[in-house]
Order: structure tokens, then sequence, then C-alpha cells
């Protein structure tokens, strides 16, 4: 078997009911058997090119093309299958209940004959190195066992066009080798014509054959990868992209001094109830530390290690399982010692949080009312609200969209509403949720400044994290979890 | 986070779910003809009788029973109060009356709702949706591509449970979680019902991206026969069904619900 040989010409794309075409004038030809980086800022159409190629755009409903886009010679939808296409969410790729079956899922759709299909299965398993049997539950795999899982059932169409969109965005470090690694190991197997869009270059780019940089307007930058970095570091910098060796650009100014203690962990054990348990299952243990105006604490630790239930724990939005977690005098104000108790009311003004996903917390149509939520809450007169609210979208890049509903905007743009969001009511102290989880470079150098802004003027700042990166440039203190023994 | 019993110590998870659909159709069926305690009361007692053979655990089940035991006790509640007066009266207050005719409807009520609700939630609980869709779409030839979706958003139920539980906290943190119950239920549903209408859009394009509705014939991964064990549990919902309608009819309460 060998790889898929890719031919645009002229080609373009424009979704039903949108004025601007997410692809135009496209001019390309992929080898067979070529591993290729696909860059480009967000919005140049990365992503539609990988659907195009996939086949799932769909049809004259769903859009309009322009020019010729072929797989073999043959227009994507013709040949489906033969292009298999891997997508960020692992929650979203997850089909079936059961490994095996998900996996089995393309070859049935296809109609390959049954022994035909079990026989695949079992060789995509193998060859993404997942530790688990056919029966295994699909929804107790880690983040990056779903992508690798995800692309097991890729592998079982034995595509020769593998397209991999932002595979690894959402992972940890580890998952995120391993996702890459199975992914290259496929494409070395079966010879398959390998397509990568990916922001955090320096994990692909010491196995790629060639980097194409899509521009405003068909290629901007098509070559090996030094020549590529050589000649359009700044321009790819400017556009998010992760340029290998170069710097993430924010460094610290200088490091803080402790202001007074806000909340204390004596000997704290964190946990969440499941759906209809009784007890809670317990994440975290033995967690003692002070958190402490004016520094910022990092909470690290492998997928599973009860990162994010500490976080809401400390947040006052979950209950401690065991131990304490005591507000100090100085941040309760004459409320009870512990934050689970408090009314939501009274955490505004104390402890804001920012969840991981940003959809979870958008509760208006507009960018402008998100923000006006919580002064309102807090009865802040119009004036009042308007003098929180304007300097936020200011700072945040947001004046522009003020208009718009936030479950329109970018990646990108969400994170910063609802890190601006948690900001309108000054709360003493700020809970962070994997702040920069899939975010480009240069939203994450904007994010970085911003946190370590509000740390500076003297917020306690506790954040959720697997980027060492973001560990490095912003961290006072950090807590490792190693999670416990189920 | 799924809503399905664990499976790993039920026989009745080897069992064809088309055989168990089947089966909890006969024995509802039945019990939907006539408005009586006896049949009722037999397959009630039978169902239980067999429950401990269906190796589950007793929690799980309680679980999803006790919305259901809670509505048939409301039911019939109000229809002690308020059903047609018959026999002898022993309380009227205003339209409000209790008499031996709507204690026995009550009561006729109460069990037929919980001998209808038992064996369906323990036969469709001890069955796993993957090969349920097999065997719909493959012994009763329903059409893969709506089997399969259905199947597929199935799995969606268990991450909007999540969902539902982060936007929860997500509100509190927010600051909007201390307004009137309903109207936070409301708003919050309505924030749920967006997030499904994401999820739903993501899987439909990773489904896709699988070759999902491809041109050509569609195959089976996983094959789904009926065998005499199926037709083992088909049998004994029709034995309880039958003893349920002669039991009654043997004492005189079967009461034909067309000719009510």
């Amino acid at each position: 078997m060998s790889g898929a040989r890719v031919v645009a010409c002229g080609w373009g794309w424009r979704h039903a009911g949108r004025r601007r075409w997410a692809v135009s004038d496209l001019d390309l030809d992929l080898q067979p058997g070529e591993r290729v980086l696909l860059l480009g800022a967000s919005g140049s159409g990365k992503s539609t090119l990988l659907r195009g190629l996939a086949g799932v755009l769909g049809d004259a409903e769903d859009g309009e093309s322009a020019g010729d886009l072929t797989i073999d010679g043959m227009p994507p939808p013709a040949v489906r299958g033969r292009a298999g296409l891997v997508l960020q969410d692992p929650d979203a790729q997850v089909i079936l209940a059961r490994v095996g079956d998900d996996i089995a899922f393309a070859g049935e759709n296809l109609g390959v004959p049954r022994e035909e299909i079990w026989w695949r299965v079992d060789a995509a398993i193998e060859a993404v190195g997942l530790p688990f049997g056919r029966d295994h539950s699909t929804a107790q795999l880690s983040g990056g066992q779903k992508q690798r899982l995800a692309l097991a059932g890729v592998l079982a169409m034995q595509p020769r066009l593998l397209l991999l969109d932002e595979p690894t965005a959402n992972l940890d470090p580890e998952g995120a080798v391993s996702v890459r690694d199975a992914a290259l190991r496929a494409a070395a197997d079966t010879g398959a014509t390998l397509v990568v869009v990916e922001h955090r270059v320096s994990l692909w780019a010491g196995h790629v054959d060639r980097v194409v940089v899509l521009g405003e307007s068909g290629v901007l930058a098509d070559g090996t990868v030094d020549e590529v970095f050589a000649r359009h570091e700044r321009s790819l910098t400017d556009a998010g992209v992760w340029v290998p060796g170069v710097p993430p650009g924010f460094a610290r100014p200088s490091r803080s001094a402790a202001g007074p203690v806000l909340l204390r962990a004596v000997d704290l054990t964190v946990g969440r109830r499941a759906f209809g348990a009784k007890t809670p299952r317990v994440a975290a243990s033995g967690v003692s530390r002070d958190i402490v105006a004016g520094r910022a604490l990092a909470v690290t630790g492998a997928n599973g290690a009860g990162k994010s239930t500490l976080a809401l724990t400390v947040a006052g939005l979950l209950a401690p399982v065991e131990g304490v977690l005591a507000a100090t005098d100085e941040l309760r104000g004459g409320l009870g010692p512990s934050p689970a108790s408090w009314r939501s009311r009274e955490l505004l003004t104390r402890i804001g949080t920012v969840f991981q996903t940003p959809e979870h917390q958008l509760l208006t149509s507009r960018v402008r009312t998100e923000l006006e939520v919580g002064p309102r809450t807090l009865r802040l007169d119009g004036e009042q609200t308007a003098a929180r609210v304007e300097p936020l979208l200011e700072r945040l890049r947001l004046t522009r969209l003020a208009a718009v509903n936030p479950f329109t905007l970018s990646g990108g743009e969400k994170r910063r509403l609802t890190v601006a969001a948690a900001l309108a009511t000054r709360p003493r102290v700020l809970v962070l949720d994997e702040p920069t989880y899939g975010q480009d470079a240069r939203t994450w150098r904007e994010l970085a400044a911003l946190i370590d802004d509000v740390r500076a003027e003297g917020t306690a700042v506790v954040f959720v994290t697997h980027d060492r990166d973001l560990v490095e440039v912003l961290a006072d203190d950090e807590i490792v979890l190693t999670g416990v023994a189920p | 986070m799924t809503l399905e019993i664990d499976l790993r110590h039920s026989r009745l998870a080897r069992v064809n779910p088309v055989a168990k659909l089947a089966a909890a159709g006969i024995l509802s069926i039945t019990l939907l003809l006539s408005i009586d305690p006896v049949s009722a009361g037999v397959t009630l007692v039978a169902t239980l009788l067999l429950l401990p053979f269906a190796g589950l655990a007793a929690r799980q089940l309680w679980l999803r029973m006790w919305p259901i035991a809670l509505g048939a006790l409301v039911a019939s509640l109000a229809t002690v109060l308020y059903g047609r007066p018959d026999g002898e009266i022993y309380v009227e207050w205003g339209i409000l009356r209790i008499s031996d005719g709507s204690i026995d409807l009550a009561l006729s009520i109460f069990l037929r709702v919980l001998a209808i609700a038992l064996p369906s939630v323990v036969l469709f609980a001890t069955t796993d949706p993957t090969d349920l869709a097999d065997g719909l779409a493959q012994i009763l030839r329903l059409p893969a591509r709506f089997v399969v979706v259905a199947l597929a958003g199935l799995r969606l139920v268990g991450l909007l449970i999540d969902d539902w539980r982060e936007l929860s906290l997500a509100r509190r943190a927010r600051g909007v979680a201390d307004a009137g119950r309903l109207r936070r239920f409301a708003g919050q549903s309505f924030a749920l019902f967006v997030l499904a209408i994401r999820r739903g859009t993501k899987l439909a394009t990773a489904m896709e991206a699988r070759g999902f509705d491809a041109a050509g014939p569609r195959t089976w991964a996983r094959p789904s026969r009926l065998r005499w064990r199926d037709a083992g549990l088909v049998a004994l919902a029709a034995a309880i069904a039958a003893a349920s309608v002669l039991a009654a009819i043997a004492a005189g309460t079967w009461r034909f619900i067309l000719g009510l």
C-alpha cells in the first residue's frame, strides 16, 4: 500500500451563509508518502482544507466550492475511506461505548466484511499502542488514549492519506507525544501521506518533510522546516504559531512580595460524587498549603491526578471530602470560614473561577452583557458597571466584539472573555483551570501577561496547568499532585 | 458517567435485546388491557420472585425505579380522593370522595404502573445499547442510519450529565446561583440545550470522517442472532401474562379496558 497524491488547483470553499471564503485560490501538490505540517493563522482555512480532503464538507447546501481538490485524481467524497481525519476534541470523537466497536465503526460504514473488520481492529489497537482489549469501555480513557483511539478508528479504514487536525492541542505533554508517535509509526508502516495541523510546531518539526503555510489567499510559504522558519519566523510568530526556538515571548518582570494569607488548606482531601453515587470519589488528598495575596500557585500533575477537583474545591464550588479549607478573616469579611458554605453572590468579590471549557460559563448572548453579569449581581449602578466593563473590554481586545454572541467567538477570544468576566467583580483570589489549553502562541502571551498583571495588583492566583512554559513564567509556588491509588 | 447498570454479574445481559423488547412488550400490553389489582399483582409478584435471578444490584435498580414508584403513588392517592365513587362511601367533603370503588381503582393503578415499569426497567437496564442497536437493525431490520445515529446520540447523554454538573458549578462561580430554583433550572436547561447541539454537530463530523453515510452497503461487525435462551425469556413473559389474565378472570376482577 502506498500514500495518496493530493492536488489542489485554484481550490476554495465558502461555508453557507458566510460572506468570506474560508479557503480561496489554493494551489498545492503533495506527493505520495510525504509528511506535511500545515500552518497558518487562525481563520486561514487549515481545518476547512482537511475537512475538504476528508470529504466531510458536505454538498452545495453546506457551502460553495471553487476550483478542484483531488486525492489520486478523484474528488474526496467519491473516495470515502481513502482519507482518514482525526479531530482536536477527544470527547467529540468517541462514537461507541466499547473500544473494539468504536474502531470497527468505519469498517462497517465502508462495507468491509466482518472477519476483515475484526482483523483490522486488532491491528489498529496494536498500531496505536492502546493497552486494552476490544471490550474496554471508551468512557474510561484519558484524553491521550481517546485521541489514539480516534487514530485507531481512522487506521482501520486503511487510509492512504492521514489527516490530523490539532490532534494534541487538548492533551498533556505525555499524551501529546504518545499520539504523535502513534501517528508517525502508522504513517511509516503504511506509507500513507500525512498532513498535520498543529500550533505546537516543536512537537512535529523534527518529524515532517515539508511545511506549508496557508495565508489569506492560497499558500504563503512552502518548503522544508528550516527554510520556512528561517524565512518566515516573524510572520508565523505574529500569526500565533509556536516557532521552534522562539521563546513564548513573555517574561515576568520580577518576583513578587507576599501579601496576607487568604485561604488555608490543611490536610485537604478533595473529590466529587459520581452520578448516583453515595460517597464522593477521592481525587487528591493530603494537600496543605496557604494561598497568599500577590502570589501565583501552580497546580500540576498528570491527567486524573485531581488538579481540577482541587481547583474547584479551593474555589468554594465543591465541599472538601476531608480536612480543612478555611478562608482567613482577611478574605471572608464576616462570613463563615468555609467557602463552600458561602452564597453564590458572596463568592463573586472573594473567589473568581475560570473553567476549563468556556462554554460552561457563558450566560448571555452578548460579550458586553456577559461582562456585566457580575457587577449587576453585586448591585453596582450603570456608571460603576461601565467603569469596570469598558477597561476590561479594552484590555482584552474585546471592544470590537462587544455586541457579538459569545458562542460565536474563536477559542482564544472565548478564553479571554471568561477571564475578563471573572475579573469584573475584582475577586481577591482567582482560580484558573487550564487557562492556556489549546491556545495559540499569541493568546498564550496575552493570557500570561494578564494573569501576571492581576497577581501583581495583589490578587492570589491559583492555576491548574500541564503547560511547563506557563509554570516557568508565572508560578511563585507549585503543588505537584500525584493522584491517589484507585 | 453512564446510564447503564453494571452488567458483569447479570445473566440477563446475555439475552438478545430484541427478545427483551418482546418480553417487556408482552407484559405491558397484557396489563394495559385491563384495570384490576389481581392481574397486575400476579405480574408484579412473579417479577419480584424472578428478580434475584437477574443478578442486579438493588441500589442501582432502586435509583431507576423510585421516580416511577413515586409517580404511581401520587396517581393512586389522587384516585383515592377523586376516583369514580362506587360501593360504600367513607369520606365526603366537597368534590373529594373516598369510596370502595375509588380505593379499588387506586390500588389497581398503583400495582399496574409498578407491574409495567419494573420488568421494563429491569430488561432495559440490563441491555447494552450497542447490542440493542445491532438487534434492531439486523433482526427487526430498522433503517441502519436511524439506529446508528440514535446509538451515537445516546452516548452523548453521559456527557450531558457531566455538562449539567459543570454548568451548575459555573453558575455558582458567576454569582447567579442564588436565584429562584425554577428560573435557574430554566436558564441552565437552555445552556445545556446549546451545548448539546454543539456536541451533536462535532459528533456528526467525526462520524462522517469515518465513512458514516457513505454510498454502498453497510456491514455489521457484531452479528445479532436469536437463540433458545431468548425464546425462553419470551415464553416466560408469555406465561406470566397468561397466568395474570387467568388469575384475574378466576377472581372475577378482570375488567377489559374497552368495556369500562
